[in-house]
């Protein structure tokens, strides 16, 4: 446990000292404030985040990644890996000290997005249960996409690799109805289980949606369901678990 | 403190070292010399822990690197090949982490940290970025993070390698002092550099390990000789002795008194004799041609295979330190 804390303080503090953090901060709290506005500021508009939410987790297909890319990529860049991988650290410390720093960096990013609430508050009367449930939802959304950002760090030691891996693993998770959709019966319904939750549609001025059969859909509308927190926790357990196997493997290098 | 017995390390299909097995005691200052590409570092990163053996048992402090791998890692220093550092970090904070992701708690580290700055003269740029420092500096920071945690052994990966030639000097003297209190594994491809530091020497070629000996004696043997086995029949031993002393490229010449060819030579009615020659100067030719002179009877004349010359030739044998 002391280890996981030592590691995600030093990639916290080094994400303060480089442009990164920064960078994908204001374009997160640009973009997302984008949608936001363009979603409430229609005559007779609902008070709600849903623009703001649908913009959210589109994005974060490719902030996410952005933000993890460099965290292990690096280490085997400039060999620090090897001094990790010699001292008395497990992998798992490593890989969950790294995915908590991106969380916590995460979630100062959408700390910072918390005045558009204030702003509804003011001058609206919004629905407190699809604040709360959207909030909780684009948490869990956030570690899944982090998650798979960090196993696409681990695969090589070119940060780019890992920014195109891991967008690229994300946006197929997002476009994976496009397939589905195309297919019938049992393989079209699993198909359709992976869907990640983000949706094009988030371009349309009418609806600022997320993918109506994704995972992501209920918590836009206040609903909690268990299956869709299930699916947020397990697949960034998998890809997280993915990542300790890829460091092990490079032992056998 | 290292123990290998026969150990062999294969990347897939590939094998980077075969079957080699030594030890290394408690306070010694091992050289581990050979070209690139021998075995040095893929046997290095066995003993850290880094990769695992792919057959043989290695310990180290009593502890297997497979099995005790975490226990292992606490009782070691490393300093690979390329310095690992984090460039963005002051020299400060990056052996802070490095101290706390060795499981060193706060106030050991406030304790040590003073001291190995100290040690490694980095004192003047203790608050400077890491990726500011010029390379001398940056190998310094390298030896102070495989230090602070006060290990048992210490293992180094090429450590001047690539730094200017007044710097290594610095840096070697640096190691050397070190080894009185560590027990030291260092690998180099520069004889001289060795011969400097270390009380033994590990040469290996091609995944094995072909000398173990201390520095004088295989600097003798590697620069200063041919060996050559000659037997002669219808000759005293002075008189031959004598007579390959002439030889301007012979070194010195003696009785062999190895057991083994001792009998066969009183079996066969003949003298058996050691010469050793400097090396590349057609000795044997020589050695011929002055039994046959004599009018002795030549029954053997054997030189002695050359692997460690062979890769004596690869190694640096000599370096330039500048002006």
């Amino acid at each position: 446990m002391r280890f996981i804390i030592v590691i995600a303080a030093k990639e916290i503090r080094t994400y303060f000292s480089s442009p990164m953090a920064y960078v994908v901060s204001a374009a997160f709290l640009g973009i997302t404030g984008f949608f936001f506005v363009a979603s409430v500021s229609d005559a007779f508009a609902e008070a709600s985040i849903r623009g703001y939410l649908a913009g959210a987790v589109f994005f974060m297909i490719f902030m996410s990644p952005a933000l993890t890319m460099r965290l292990i990529a690096e280490e085997q860049k400039l060999g620090t890996l090897e001094l990790l991988l010699t001292s008395p650290i497990r992998e798992f410390e490593i890989v969950l000290g790294k995915f908590i720093a991106a969380f916590v960096m995460t979630a100062i990013m959408i700390g910072l997005s918390l005045y558009f609430i204030l702003v509804l508050f003011v001058y609206g009367d919004p629905d407190i249960g699809p604040l709360l449930s959207g909030f909780l939802g684009l948490g869990l959304y956030a570690g899944t996409t982090l998650a798979v950002g960090l196993f696409a760090s681990a695969l090589s030691s070119n940060q780019i690799v890992g920014l195109v891996v891991g967008s690229g693993i994300l946006t197929a998770l997002t476009i994976i109805d496009f397939v589905s959709a195309r297919l019938t019966g049992l393989a079209s319904q699993i198909l359709d289980g992976f869907q990640l939750g983000a949706s094009f549609s988030v371009f349309d001025l009418d609806s600022f949606g997320v993918a109506q059969g994704g995972h992501f859909a209920d918590f836009a509308k206040g609903i909690v369901s268990v299956s869709d927190i299930a699916y947020y926790v397990s697949l960034t357990a998998v890809f997280l678990l993915l990542t300790v196997l890829v460091l092990e493997a490079r032992r056998w290098r | 403190m290292i123990k290998i017995e026969h150990m062999s390390k294969s990347y897939g299909p590939y094998p980077a070292v075969i079957d080699i097995s030594f030890e290394v005691l408690r306070g010694e200052i091992v050289g581990f010399l050979g070209p690139n590409g021998a075995g040095k570092t893929t046997t290095m990163r066995v003993i850290t822990g880094f990769t695992p053996p792919t057959e043989g048992v290695v310990t180290v402090s009593g502890y297997d690197v497979v099995s005790h791998s975490l226990d292992v890692r606490r009782h070691i220093g490393y300093l690979p090949e390329t310095v690992p550092l984090y460039l963005d970090m002051t020299v400060t904070d990056y052996l802070k982490y490095m101290g706390e992701i060795r499981g060193m708690n706060s106030s050991w580290v406030k304790e040590r940290l003073p001291l190995v700055i100290d040690m490694v003269k980095l004192g003047e740029y203790r608050n400077t970025l890491v990726g500011r420092l010029s390379k001398g500096y940056r190998q310094r920071t390298g030896i102070a993070q495989a230090i602070l945690h006060e290990p048992d052994v210490l293992i180094m990966d090429e450590p001047t390698i690539g730094i200017d030639p007044i710097q290594v000097v610095e840096t070697r003297e640096l190691i050397s002092d070190l080894g009185r209190e560590h027990t030291l594994l260092l690998s180099s491809h520069i004889l001289p550099e060795v011969s400097a530091i270390c009380s033994r020497v590990l040469v290996i070629n091609d995944g094995r390990i072909v000398a173990d000996d201390d520095p004088d004696a295989l600097s003798e043997k590697l620069q200063h000789a041919e060996r050559i086995e000659v037997s002669v029949r219808g000759v005293d031993a002075p008189a031959f002795i004598s007579a390959m002393r002439e030889i301007p490229v012979v070194i010195d010449a003696r009785t062999d008194h190895r057991a083994s060819v001792v009998q066969r030579a009183e079996r066969e009615n003949f003298s058996p004799f050691i010469v050793d020659a400097r090396p590349n100067a057609n000795a044997a030719e020589l050695v011929a041609k002055s039994v046959i002179d004599n009018g002795w009877g030549l029954s053997n004349l054997t030189p002695l295979p050359m692997t460690l010359e062979e890769i004596f030739l690869e190694l640096t044998t000599e370096e330039n330190l500048g002006e």
